[in-house]
C-alpha cells in the first residue's frame, strides 16, 4: 500500500511554482533586469513594479528572477559536478576497495577538512570570479561529500548474495556497478543531491555576497542581497524579497530531500 | 570403475587474512586439509555445526576466497550457487523478468525473443506462474523468492550447483517443496549438488552421500545409510543423537 508522502507533495508543489518562475524569467521580464529609471527610485511594491525598485530605479521583480535563474543554474551544475565525480570515486573506491580506497578517501580527508567557502574562496582566488569559475570552484568542493555518501552505500552491498551471484555469472566490474549496483543507491543518493543543491545555493549566495562571486552585470540572489544591504532603510523590501526567494528554494528543495529519505526508509 | 566426477577437491587449505593496507593482521585458516569429490548425478550433503568452515568451502569452490594451499579442478562450467537467505539473493531495484534475463545478458544471448523464452521455460520448470515476471522481489513469499533464485541459477545452464543452506530460511512446508523441486530438477536437467546444510533432517531427505566437517576438517564422509544407521566418528554421533 502506497503511503502518502507529504513533505515530497508539498516541496515538488513550492520547487515547481519557483520553476515556473524561473523558467519563464529566462524568456521573458517584466523590465530589463539592468536597465535603470524603469520607474520613481526606492518605489514600494506597486502594481507597476510588484517588488519595486531600487537605487537605480531598477524593476526589483525582473531581477530577482534573473538573479534566482542564474542562482539555480550555478547550483544545479555545481551539485552536477559534485555528484557525477563523487559517485565515480566514490563508487570505485567502495566497490574495489584496497590501495586505491586509502588512497583516494585520505585526499577525501584532507579536502574536507578545509571549512568549504574557504576551499572555493582559493580556488577562486587563483583562478578569478565569475559565474563559470564559481561553478567550477563550488563542484570541486563538493565532490568530498558525494564520494563518501555513495562509497559507504557501494560498500555496504558490495558482499550482499545478489551481486555476488551476478559476479559469478562472469558480469564486468562496469555492469555490475552501474546496472546491479547504482539502482540500489539511489535511496541515499538522491536526498544527498538535494542536501548539496541547497548548500550550493547557501555557498554561492555566500560567495556573491562576499563579492567574490559573479559580477555585475550578472545577478545572482547572493550578489542582489549584498547590494540590498546598502539600502536596508530606504528599500526594505529589495532585501526581503531577495532573502525570501532563497528561503523559499531552500525549503522547496530541503522538502523535498526529506520526503525521498523518508521513502528510501519506508522501501528498505 | 572410475566415476565421472564435476567436481575434485584435493588437500585443500584456506582462510582469511585479516588488516587492509600497509598492515596484514593475521592469515587465520579456516580449512585444513580437506579432499573429497562430487560425482556426476550426486547430491553431496555437507553438515557440521554453523562455524566449521562450511561456507567458507563454498566460497573457496566458487573462487570469492583463494585458497592458501590445495587443488580445486572443476570438471563443468559455470558453476552456480543458491544462497540461504532469499531476500538478498534477488535485486531489489528489478523486476523478476529482468533478474532471470541478466545471466543471458551477461552470457552475450543478443536476441530478446531467444531470452524471453528462455526465462518463460525455466519459469515453468521452477513451477512459478507467469505473473511473477512482473513483480518485484519484495512482493514474492520467501517460498516464491527461493524459486526464482533457483531459476535464476539454473538459467546459464551450469551441471553443478552449491546450495548454501537453501531452505533453512523457510517453513517447513515451504522447505519440502523446495527440496522436492530440487529433486526433480536434478532429474531433468542431469545436476549435480553440493548441498551445505545443519540440519540432518534436511540432509537425509536430499542427499545421496554425506560429508561431516567440524573445525575445518572433514571428520567423516561415506553414504546416507553408512553415515546415519552406523556413524564412526564420535562427532557424527553426537550430531545424530541431537537430532533424534
Amino acid at each position: 500500500m502506497k503511503k502518502r508522502n507529504g513533505y515530497l507533495t508539498a516541496g515538488y508543489i513550492l520547487t515547481g511554482i519557483i520553476a515556473v518562475f524561473v523558467i519563464v524569467g529566462f524568456f521573458w521580464k517584466p523590465y530589463d533586469p539592468t536597465a535603470m529609471m524603469t520607474g520613481p527610485k526606492f518605489d514600494p511594491p506597486s502594481l507597476q513594479h510588484i517588488m519595486g525598485t531600487d537605487n537605480f530605479g531598477r524593476d526589483i521583480f525582473s531581477r530577482v528572477l534573473e538573479g534566482a535563474g542564474s542562482t539555480i543554474l550555478i547550483s544545479i551544475c555545481t551539485v552536477m559536478i559534485g555528484a557525477v565525480a563523487g559517485t565515480v570515486i566514490g563508487a570505485l573506491t567502495g566497490y574495489f576497495g584496497g590501495i586505491v580506497d586509502e588512497v583516494l578517501m585520505r585526499l577525501n580527508d584532507a579536502l574536507t577538512a578545509f571549512p568549504s567557502v574557504l576551499l572555493a574562496l582559493v580556488i577562486v582566488g587563483v583562478t578569478g570570479g565569475g559565474k563559470y569559475n564559481v561553478i567550477l570552484a563550488l563542484g570541486i568542493v563538493f565532490i568530498p561529500s558525494f564520494a563518501r555518501v555513495t562509497r559507504t552505500a557501494f560498500a555496504s552491498i558490495r558482499d550482499v548474495n545478489y551481486i555476488k551471484s551476478v559476479r559469478l555469472m562472469g558480469a564486468n566490474p562496469l555492469r555490475i556497478l552501474l546496472v546491479h549496483m547504482l539502482p540500489n543507491t539511489l535511496s541515499v543518493l538522491l536526498p544527498a543531491i538535494t542536501i548539496g543543491f541547497n548548500n550550493a545555493v547557501l555557498a554561492e549566495a555566500s560567495m556573491s555576497y562576499l563579492g567574490i562571486g559573479i559580477h555585475p552585470p550578472d545577478a545572482s540572489l547572493g550578489y542582489m542581497l549584498s547590494e540590498a544591504q546598502g539600502m536596508l532603510r530606504l528599500a526594505p523590501w529589495y532585501a526581503l524579497f531577495t532573502g525570501g526567494v532563497i528561503v523559499a528554494v531552500i525549503f522547496g528543495v530541503g522538502l523535498i530531500g526529506e520526503g525521498l529519505q523518508r521513502r528510501g526508509k519506508e522501501t528498505l | 570403475m572410475e566415476r565421472e566426477l564435476v567436481l575434485s577437491v584435493e588437500h585443500l587449505s584456506g582462510g582469511y587474512q585479516a588488516g587492509g593496507f600497509l598492515k596484514h593482521g593475521p592469515y587465520e585458516e579456516v580449512l585444513h586439509d580437506v579432499s573429497f569429490e562430487v560425482g556426476k548425478g550426486e547430491i553431496l550433503g555437507l553438515v557440521g555445526e554453523s562455524g566449521t568452515g562450511k561456507s567458507t568451502l563454498a566460497k573457496l569452490i566458487l573462487g570469492m576466497v583463494k585458497p592458501e594451499s590445495g587443488r580445486i579442478v572443476h570438471y563443468s562450467e559455470r558453476p552456480q550457487m543458491i544462497f540461504q537467505n532469499p531476500y538478498s539473493s534477488l535485486n531489489p531495484a528489478y523486476p523478476v523478468s529482468w533478474i532471470m534475463e541478466e545471466p543471458l545478458r551477461i552470457m552475450g544471448v543478443k536476441n530478446k525473443e531467444e531470452r524471453k523464452a528462455r526465462v518463460l521455460e525455466m519459469l515453468k520448470l521452477v513451477e512459478l506462474p507467469d505473473e511473477c515476471l512482473e513483480a518485484k522481489p519484495h512482493e514474492l513469499s520467501g517460498g516464491q523468492r527461493q524459486r526464482v533464485s533457483i531459476a535464476v541459477a539454473l538459467i546459464q545452464q551450469p551441471k553443478f550447483l552449491i546450495a548454501d543452506e537453501p531452505v533453512s530460511a523457510l517453513d517447513v512446508t515451504i522447505q519440502a517443496q523446495i527440496l522436492k523441486l530440487l529433486k526433480r530438477l536434478r532429474r531433468e536437467l542431469d545436476l549435480s549438488y553440493l548441498f551445505i546444510s545443519h540440519d540432518l533432517n534436511v540432509v537425509y531427505q536430499l542427499c545421496d552421500r554425506v560429508l561431516v566437517m567440524k573445525d575445518g576438517k572433514i571428520v567423516e564422509q561415506g553414504s546416507i545409510e553408512e553415515i546415519y544407521n552406523n556413524p564412526q566418528h564420535e562427532y557424527t554421533k553426537q550430531l545424530l543423537s541431537a537430532v533424534e
